[in-house]
């Protein structure tokens, strides 16, 4: 077993431990763990299947169904473009594009260096702010495409320390 | 904060009612009148987006530096989103007085020259939260004439993670009434009041409860609805965030009335401050024996769990609700049985909106005739409407039942930004529709609206200008249902593909002819053909448009030409040689593209080839000059 996955057994049976076996918990059971994991891996999956007593496919079901859970693991740094009503007739979907283009991937990827993934929302309710973006979990409002250059320049120098650091 | 919350009486102990709320009153009097200033820092999720929390920050630096002894409490959102970040100021001397737009720079100077000054710094104000001789207040706003703030009363207002603000302001002195009334007695006073529900069904929520009580079967539960899914709607995220006890107390009176044991608040996933709020809340009210065993020593006992979603839009369906808490995919089921007869567990169970359970506590307070007196017709009370889009005061507004959509756009809203010119309101999100100008007299109820081609919904409003197309718009529309169908009927899961197509062909000028008669013909087909509502409604934009838009559909189709200059397939950015001024270099420098050169002349031109149509150069020309515009078709640029 690599420590890869001996992390995510601990993780799980940390989870399922404090919870109920009940279908009705598979949710929170999985909200939980992804908040721990960043991801569901498919091991972890099988597993609270087995705990569950459920068949491994219902889990999976409910897994993919939900836009919130992933499959992947997540970037350092997470980017959500919200595309409601209010945001994309304020531009977010040029938004989005400007993302796209910086970034060099599309929702749901991540770049190859895994510092971003980049997604889409489907409104974080801060219409007042259209359009938005969500950067680590903090809402920015009115972000146009030259904002997205200055919202990406902090996380430039980060970087490069690390990289730095790693040499 | 909410230190009393933590610190109160051990549970079973039962502390009197009124011994908690005396409490509490005189905690709020010492915070407001103990002669200290007091700073409040409005910090739900639209003040953090336009920076509250470095100005929260900021302040408390400055008091630091300044070494000053005052109150700052964090309070949730008043409704004047424009004006983001909000801070108000109470200070001996001074009416409270509530400041717009703060940054960190101006939250210093508030502190050095008002709290630590004598200079309330008139530049900065918004209003007065009440009437005086210095500043206007928000009572003189035209807006407040149309205004009728019950469900939002305390939003901006208390500090929601400290429940003794809420009981001091009145609060779960319903409950403690309700407890002392027949359960039948709640029920008929909340028909009398002609309460309906707010999530846009409408449906009378005094029935669904005695539903519930009538029906066999235990334990019974209680569901508020807060998957506010519906995109351009953020009414219930404000009061969850700002109120959350309203919402509890509502719910506690709902239990008790519907003969419920249990309760689940849902909250939807991409709003994890109000998950905190709710959070928080519940723990203080269980600490308080305001939910679990014996209730405020009664013989009721009610418990409430917070179910937090998942991101998925059709989990605002009672029915797919309900599935997504059993553990289930969020796939709704057939109706009846209603959930009041057959819901969570195959045990009855009420359903309520948010905003549906905010109102109840004001009903068994003032009483079912004083609710039935505000609104109109068979609409009564007041209702929610989060405004946005290209109105120029977005934010929260609580109006009364029977308010015309132009009262509000208009004159709460103060009208178009950028003096441009109104064009239509999406009302109702994906399931709703979009009204003209023509409709713009309409009362706003349950009824006007739908017989207009729209519907209430939740309370979602984007005001749309010259600049919008609404083909985009149902293309847009069209598109999220369909990412958001479940999947399970057919017709709205590859219905709504077709139209999405079609619609995407029209607006990239590849449209053909009869796509019009064949998208009237799927928007029947997906009507006829799903269970749901998000089936049911899916093709509302859609028809919606036609019916007031035709016009645009056929200069897409026939000139494949974007009147208002907003899809991308069909416009060009070009800069006019003889507006552009030799000197000025605005548009290159901000062209994230770098699609524009100088010329030998210095006269700027995009290069074509390269050019997103982001529009940013547009935004940077200074408007003295305008050289930048758009045109439709693309072809019309000189070449």
């Amino acid at each position: 077993m690599t420590a890869e996955q001996t992390h995510i057994e601990r993780e799980t049976g940390k989870v399922l431990s404090r919870m109920g076996r009940k279908k009705g918990d598979l949710v929170p059971i999985l909200q939980q763990l992804q908040q721990r994991l960043g991801y569901l891996p498919r091991q972890a999956m099988a597993e609270i299947a087995r705990s569950l007593n459920i068949p491994e496919m219902d889990v999976y079901g409910v897994v993919t169904f939900y836009n919130q859970f992933r499959l992947t693991p997540p970037g350092r740094h997470s980017i959500r473009v919200c595309l409601g009503t209010a945001c994309h007739m304020k531009g977010g979907y040029i938004t989005l594009d400007a993302w796209k283009r910086r970034l060099d991937i599309g929702p749901g990827e991540i770049t190859p260096d895994r510092e971003f993934d980049l997604d889409t929302v489907a409104c974080v309710g801060c219409c007042a702010m259209a359009p938005v973006t969500v950067v680590d979990d903090k809402a920015q409002g009115e972000v146009t495409p030259t904002r997205v250059d200055g919202i990406l320049l902090p996380f430039q120098p980060e970087k490069e320390k690390e990289d730095g650091k790693d040499r | 904060m909410g230190k009393t919350g933590d610190s109160g009486p051990p549970q079973g102990g039962a502390p009197a009612f009124p011994e908690i709320r005396s409490r509490a009153l005189a905690r709020w009097h010492k915070l407001w009148d103990s002669g200290k200033p007091l700073i409040l820092v409005g910090t739900a999720t639209c003040g953090r987006a336009a920076g509250a929390m470095e100005v929260l920050r900021a302040i408390k630096e400055e008091l630091g530096r300044q070494d000053l002894d005052c109150s700052v409490v964090e309070v949730g959102c008043m409704g004047h989103c424009y004006a983001e970040p909000i801070v108000t100021i109470s200070k001996p001397g001074y009416p409270p007085i509530c400041y717009g737009h703060v940054n960190e720079v101006i939250a210093g100077r508030l502190v050095r020259e008002f709290i630590a000054g004598d200079d309330p710094c008139l530049e900065f104000v918004l209003g007065a939260l009440e009437e005086n001789e210095l500043v206007p207040s928000f009572s003189d706003f035209p807006r407040a004439r149309f205004e009728r703030r019950i469900i939002l009363k305390n939003c901006g207002y208390i500090d929601p993670t400290d429940i003794d603000h809420y009981l001091a302001r009145g609060g779960y002195a319903a409950l403690a009434k309700a407890l002392g009334m027949p359960p039948e007695e709640i029920i008929s006073e909340v028909k009398s009041a002609g309460l309906r529900g707010r999530g846009g069904g409408g449906f009378p929520t005094g029935e669904k409860w005695e539903t519930c009580l009538r029906s066999p079967g235990r334990p019974k539960y209680v569901i508020c609805n807060g998957d506010e899914g519906d995109p351009g709607a953020f009414m219930d995220r404000a009061i969850l965030e700002s109120d959350p006890h309203s919402v509890i107390e509502g719910m506690l009176i709902a239990g008790y009335a519907s003969g419920a044991r249990h309760g689940y608040i849902y909250v939807r996933a991409e709003y994890p401050l109000a998950v905190a709020r709710v959070r928080t809340a519940l723990r203080q009210a269980r600490k308080l024996n305001l939910t679990g065993k014996n209730i405020l020593g009664s013989n009721f006992s009610f418990d409430i769990r917070l179910f937090s979603g998942s991101g998925a839009f059709i989990c605002g369906e009672e029915t797919a609700l309900i599935a997504s808490i059993e553990g289930k995919p969020g796939i709704p089921r057939y109706r009846p049985p209603y959930p009041a007869v057959k819901g969570l567990n195959g045990k009855p169970t009420v359903i309520n909106n948010v905003k549906t359970l905010a109102c109840v506590r004001h009903i068994i307070e003032n009483g079912a005739g004083w609710f039935a007196g505000i609104g109109s017709g068979k609409s009564k009370g007041t209702a929610v409407f989060a405004l946005a889009g290209k109105v120029v005061s977005t934010g929260l507004a609580e109006v009364p039942m029977g308010t015309t959509l132009r009262q509000l756009i208009f004159d709460v809203g103060s009208g178009i930004t950028g003096g441009k010119r109104f064009k239509a309101v999406q009302v109702g999100g994906p399931s709703g529709g979009c009204l003209p100008e023509s409709a713009l007299d309409l009362p706003i109820d349950f009824d006007s609206l739908q017989a207009a081609g729209a519907m209430m919904g939740s309370g979602g409003m984007v005001v749309l200008d010259e600049d919008d197309c609404m083909v985009e718009l149902a293309r847009y529309l069209t598109e999220f249902t369909q990412r958001e169908s479940c999947g399970k009927c057919t017709l709205c899961r590859l219905g709504t593909k077709q139209m999405q197509e079609v619609l995407g062909e029209i607006t990239a000028g590849k449209g053909r002819p009869g796509d019009i008669d064949m998208l009237i013909e799927l928007a029947e087909d997906i009507k006829a053909g799903s269970l749901c509502g998000l089936g049911k409604t899916a093709p509302n934009p859609v028809l919606s448009t036609l019916r007031y838009f035709r016009d645009e559909y056929e200069v897409h189709l026939k000139e494949g030409r974007c009147p208002a200059l907003m899809c991308r397939d069909l416009i060009a950015y070009y800069i006019i040689p003889e507006r552009c001024e030799r000197s000025c270099d605005a548009c290159v420098g901000t062209c994230t593209m770098e699609a524009i050169s100088t010329d030998k002349k210095r006269i700027k031109v995009i290069d074509q080839e390269k050019c997103v149509k982001c529009g940013t150069c547009l935004d940077a020309c200074p408007p003295q000059y305008s050289a930048v515009v758009k045109l439709s078709p693309p072809d019309r640029v000189p070449a």
